[in-house]
């Protein structure tokens, strides 16, 4: 295990927050058509609010900042915001689009000592990726950017949302990548909208052409590995989390609320009206996420699965329990590896459910 | 490393946070991420860029932990030496200022 996981393991055993990601904007200049964002402004908080809680995450041992959105940049005090962050000594990272960024920018962001600038890129071809963000001349905007945080030094990630009407398109994108000098990062996932709306997710891949993406060594790695059934599940699989949600992560909005996750939106505080530390310890909503183990689950406690399923408890809850299956997860695993889950077995699917109506879905609450 | 006085600041190009006694520092130059134990932690949270490192020990890591002068000034000298080369800690004969001080009281404690 590497130091890294270590450090993880242990704050995930002492559920110390290590990791937050924090939305300071959901405006945008953007609009990405797959977005599950609100873009307008319902009150997001002050510079001296995040700077207060900024101060608290800091004591509450949280080491890995990401501060996301909206565009970040929409936001004129944000430099204001990663100055104070890292004048508390967060590892940050920036998620971007990154039009904003010219060569000052770039220089600034460096001095900062900012790890790692995220930036989606949804296809190397203009027509396609302009088309997903609405926005004209928006991917020559974007490369140009990075080349400047390139020639800075930085690290950049791009991350390759993947969807209808650009899968076929991450090779190239790859490529681009490799020709900036980025990473590259690809994500089939297509999150519904915060407002319940379920429109967006017309825009997934289908199925069956998730399974070429998961057969592709050029993005998978070692495809043997990565696609090999799921061995029999063993007592620590069942004794396991789903993941560091509400262990030693969780998500904060523009406008205060404090979810499990960016893509669990069951609010546990505010931290506009109560201390990030005792929304994080004291929280019922909170206790609840993190009380739950594999063996809970209630249909993929049976599951061939359960050992190695990337099941999202934000998605299951958005599909009417936190407890439930995911059937984008189930998607996923029956794709990678062929071996039908038992969300499928239960139901008499000889392929994964697409569509599920969702239930949990709560308009974020506006401040008054 | 001279026997002259030693002055050590944390760089400003680093992430820092205590974890369970022990801290956590990652370069955002290279990302070299970094573990101190408690000894160590006591000389990078001292590390102001104005108190000479030979103080440093005597006052903070000697008294704290009980340990022979010698060997933490050695040890000491050792562990700073290791920092400086990957960025985490600056070295210099004279005091620095503005190093090393904003971040002082920004390191938390975890509860």
């Amino acid at each position: 295990m590497s130091l890294m996981s270590e450090v993880g393991q242990k704050a995930f055993n002492l559920g110390i927050p290590i990791a937050v990601h924090m939305d300071v904007t959901y405006r945008c200049n953007e609009r990405c058509v797959h977005c599950y964002l609100d873009h307008d402004d319902h009150g997001e908080m002050t510079t001296s609010e995040i700077k207060d809680v900024l101060d608290q995450l800091a004591e509450a041992g949280v080491f890995f900042i990401t501060f996301s959105g909206g565009e970040v940049f929409m936001r004129r005090d944000f430099f204001e915001i990663l100055e104070y962050a890292r004048r508390l000594m967060f590892n940050v990272k920036i998620k971007t689009n990154a039009v904003m960024i010219h060569e000052a920018e770039a220089k600034r962001i460096r001095e900062l000592g900012v790890d790692t600038i995220q930036i989606s890129v949804y296809s190397h071809r203009p027509e396609v990726h302009d088309a997903i963000t609405k926005l004209p001349n928006s991917l020559e905007r974007t490369v140009k950017s990075i080349r400047f945080l390139r020639e800075q030094g930085l690290r950049v990630t791009i991350a390759n949302v993947l969807m209808n009407g650009n899968a076929s398109d991450h090779a190239g994108v790859q490529a681009l990548a490799a020709e900036l000098g980025a990473q590259y990062t690809l994500d089939p996932t297509i999150t519904p909208m915060m407002d319940g709306d379920t429109s967006v997710l017309a825009l997934r891949i289908p199925g069956e052409d998730l399974k070429d993406i998961f057969h592709n060594p050029a993005l998978v790695g070692n495809q043997e590995d990565f696609c090999a059934p799921p061995k029999p599940p063993s007592a620590d699989d069942l004794e396991s989390y789903s993941c560091s949600a509400g262990h030693s992560f969780c998500y904060i909005s523009p406008y205060g609320d404090v979810f499990p996750c960016v893509q669990f939106p069951l609010p546990t505080g505010n931290v506009r009206t109560q201390k990030f530390l005792d929304i994080w310890n004291f929280s019922p909503q909170m206790n609840e996420v993190r009380s739950i183990q594999a063996k809970d689950l209630t249909v993929c406690s049976s599951c061939s699965h359960v050992g190695s399923c990337s099941r999202c408890p934000g998605l299951a809850y958005m599909e009417g329990s936190m407890r439930g299956p995911s059937t984008a997860d189930c998607e996923k695993s029956f794709y990678r590896t062929g071996v039908p889950t038992a969300n499928m077995v239960k139901h008499g699917l000889s392929k994964p459910r697409t569509t599920v109506p969702l239930v949990q879905i709560r308009p974020v609450a506006v401040p008054a | 490393m001279p026997e002259d006085c030693i002055y050590i600041a944390r760089s400003s190009a680093i992430a820092a946070r205590a974890l369970a006694g022990e801290m956590m520092v990652m370069n955002s130059v290279d990302s070299t991420f970094f573990t101190l134990n408690e000894v160590a932690t006591t000389i990078f949270q001292a590390a102001d860029g104005r108190t000479p490192l030979q103080d440093i020990v005597r006052e903070r890591v000697c008294e704290q932990f009980d340990i022979d002068p010698e060997q933490a000034q050695a040890d000491a000298k050792e562990f700073v030496t290791e920092l400086s080369s990957h960025g985490i800690l600056l070295v210099s004969n004279q005091p620095m200022s503005g190093q090393g001080t904003s971040n002082a009281g920004s390191v938390a404690e975890t509860p």
